[in-house]
């Protein structure tokens, strides 16, 4: 750039999409194939894309909204770092699921016109944080069973998942050794925060299951080498977290008893243990959410729905 | 540097300045230059760190996946600027942590552009265009201020900078292509952003007191009303580009001096801003002591953990 007249060449430019870093210098599936793959159910891997993909979304809306109130600047730095790499593989996933479904849908479209009961995250993601310990203790856990996720989804007989998961690993690998040097800290730090620490793996265990339970579009997806069984990521979870948490001086909780981690529908008089058969209907891979979802949408869509035929 | 007499390390100091050269931390220099140093860029720092929270706001409500990325990277940038800043106020002796406290108590100042509203979306824009265009009008000339470590630092926050002023102006000519109502929204914020951006360059050369000083100095290149006229020469064609009109009846074009003419700004206000009184300083303020107080449980246990990992008690 020139020093003397910083406004120069303000309107002459054609390469305006690519200004900022994580905006797009490159396209990342540049000369990927985007057919899908033979024998596989374009239907079936919109959903899938759009599990994984919502998973990263409403994580990096949460992410979005501890930035400006972290504890220190590098944090700052850090968990708008990794909210801008989850946005980013949202990006990819709801493009394919698009693509997949073959309605014309956008990103934009999936992102912001779909109502709560078609969101199919798990409830993981969506979780308030009440303290920055709670933060950190969902991202370890997001972060270790997603990296694993996409380690294996990098060999995807799709191209694209193949893709993302490719790049998508480098990202979660950085997001997993953040969330776990800050649960060391914490954990054996002092009485205070190892209390707390140990307060958010506590509040976070009882939503492990669903994280592992195969829905069926999974199941169906793995068998054709498209998607990956989440059951399989569950050693190397367990791995990682005995050992993080070892290091953090903090107890592995007891197993995680709602088995399916789905949630309890309004009115359910049951607890959600076993309740969400794969497929079944209760967890929020089949589009069951707490009420927290509807204050994030209303958040993230609100704007973009009010201004109809608006162009950003 | 110790066993020199100080007029010595006074006339190695000036002689520095003269040649444009660069100032370091471990140079000898007066002790006004050191102090005028650690608070022009503390403010710096500040003005960065308190500028995520206007447009932080916004992130979440972003209308496009693409817009919401640009935008998080963007206040990302912010926090990294902030960072740079206060590591080279402590290469002055400065410490980061005591900086932030003078600025939640209300000690020291950070820019009082940050203390208006942000309504709209167009404001992202609107911010990135005028407020990061003044920025970097300011801030180009002090590429090449006397002190090393700012003007380093500042090479590189300025070429950010223009990053998101581009940005800026990108998002508001896309907007200015769309709806009617999007226009509007437009014009609305260059007509509340207009003159703060004038005022972003302080008082007036006549009321600006520590101007020759720091002018002799080399970490001021130029006057406030110089680097005020330029910001308006420079804008003038941007605006009529995009299309929106600047909230200025006397702003024209002097072919005399060669440049605009325009309208005399209300200092009252910038006055009433910087005392305090603006529509956002005390919400600005609330927050940032807020993040810091909800923060330090989490700072104690790093230094816990550092002190028990180095053998030490904390």
């Amino acid at each position: 750039m020139s020093f003397d007249d910083a406004y120069q060449a303000l309107t002459d430019h054609d390469d305006d999409a690519r200004w900022a870093y994580g905006t797009g210098f490159a396209d990342p599936l540049a000369g990927v194939p985007t057919a899908l793959p033979d024998g596989v159910d374009g239907a079936d891997l919109a959903a899938y894309c759009l599990m994984i993909g919502d998973d990263a979304l409403i994580l990096s809306h949460r992410l979005q909204q501890w930035v400006t109130r972290a504890p220190e600047l590098e944090d700052e730095m850090a968990i708008a770092n990794i909210g801008l790499d989850l946005l980013g593989q949202a990006r990819l996933l709801l493009t394919r699921a698009g693509e997949a479904e073959g309605t014309g849908r956008d990103e934009d479209d999936l992102a912001y016109l779909r109502d709560p009961a078609d969101f199919r995250h798990v409830r993981l993601v969506e979780r308030d944080d009440t303290d920055f310990g709670q933060l950190i203790a969902r991202l370890l856990v997001f972060s270790t069973w997603r990296l694993a996720l996409l380690d294996r989804l990098a060999t995807s007989r799709d191209p694209v998942l193949a893709a993302i998961g490719a790049k998508g690993v480098k990202e979660v690998a950085y997001h997993r050794e953040y969330a776990a040097g800050w649960a060391v800290r914490l954990g054996d730090g002092t009485e205070l925060s190892h209390r707390r620490m140990q307060d958010a793996v506590d509040a976070v265990w009882p939503l492990l299951g669903e994280l592992f339970t195969p829905h069926d579009v999974e199941v169906r997806l793995a068998a054709a080498g498209v998607a990956v069984d989440p059951a399989s990521l569950r050693p190397e979870f367990d791995t990682v977290l005995t050992e993080v948490l070892r290091a953090a001086t903090l107890d592995m909780p007891a197993a995680d008893t709602a088995e399916a981690g789905g949630i309890v529908p309004v009115g359910a008089t049951s607890p959600a243990s076993g309740a969400v058969s794969a497929g079944g209907g209760t967890g929020g891979r089949d589009g069951r959410h707490g009420d927290e979802l509807a204050a994030i949408l209303a958040e993230l869509q609100g704007l973009a729905r009010a201004t109809p035929g608006g162009v950003w | 540097m110790s066993d020199r007499i100080p007029a010595e390390a006074e006339r190695v100091f000036t002689t520095t300045i003269e040649k444009d050269q660069r100032v370091e931390p471990r140079d000898w220099m007066p002790d006004g230059y050191r102090k005028t140093m650690i608070r022009q860029i503390a403010q710096h720092a500040h003005s960065e760190i308190i500028g995520m929270q206007p447009e932080g706001a916004w992130i979440t409500r972003a209308p496009s996946l693409r817009r919401k990325a640009i935008l998080l990277a963007k206040v990302q940038d912010e926090a990294g600027h902030g960072l740079y800043l206060y590591s080279a106020a402590e290469t002055l002796g400065a410490d980061r942590g005591d900086l932030t406290r003078r600025l939640i108590e209300g000690r020291q100042k950070y820019s009082s552009i940050f203390n208006y509203p942000t309504l709209t979306f167009a404001d992202v824009g609107v911010i990135g265009w005028l407020v990061d265009g003044a920025a970097i009008c300011n801030q180009v000339p002090l590429c090449r201020s006397s002190f090393g470590p700012y003007a380093r630092a500042m090479i590189r926050i300025c070429k950010e900078e223009s990053f998101h002023q581009r940005q800026g102006y990108e998002l508001l000519m896309t907007m200015m292509r769309g709806t009617e109502a999007q226009r509007e929204m437009v014009q609305d914020a260059v007509d509340r952003w207009w003159w703060p951006s004038l005022m972003m360059f302080g008082p007036p050369d006549a009321e600006s007191p520590n101007t020759a000083q720091s002018m002799a100095w080399k970490i001021k290149r130029h006057t406030n009303d110089e680097l005020r006229q330029r910001f308006v020469d420079m804008s003038v064609p941007q605006a009529e580009a995009l299309g929106v009109t600047l909230p200025d009846p006397d702003l024209r074009w002097n072919a005399d001096r060669g440049h605009h003419d325009f309208g005399e700004i209300d200092w009252t206000e910038l006055k009433r801003v910087i005392s305090g009184d603006g529509p956002m300083n005390a919400e600005r303020l609330a927050h940032r002591r807020r993040a810091d107080e909800d923060g330090a449980w989490v700072r104690e246990a790093a230094a816990a953990h550092a002190a028990k990992r180095q053998g030490v008690p904390a």
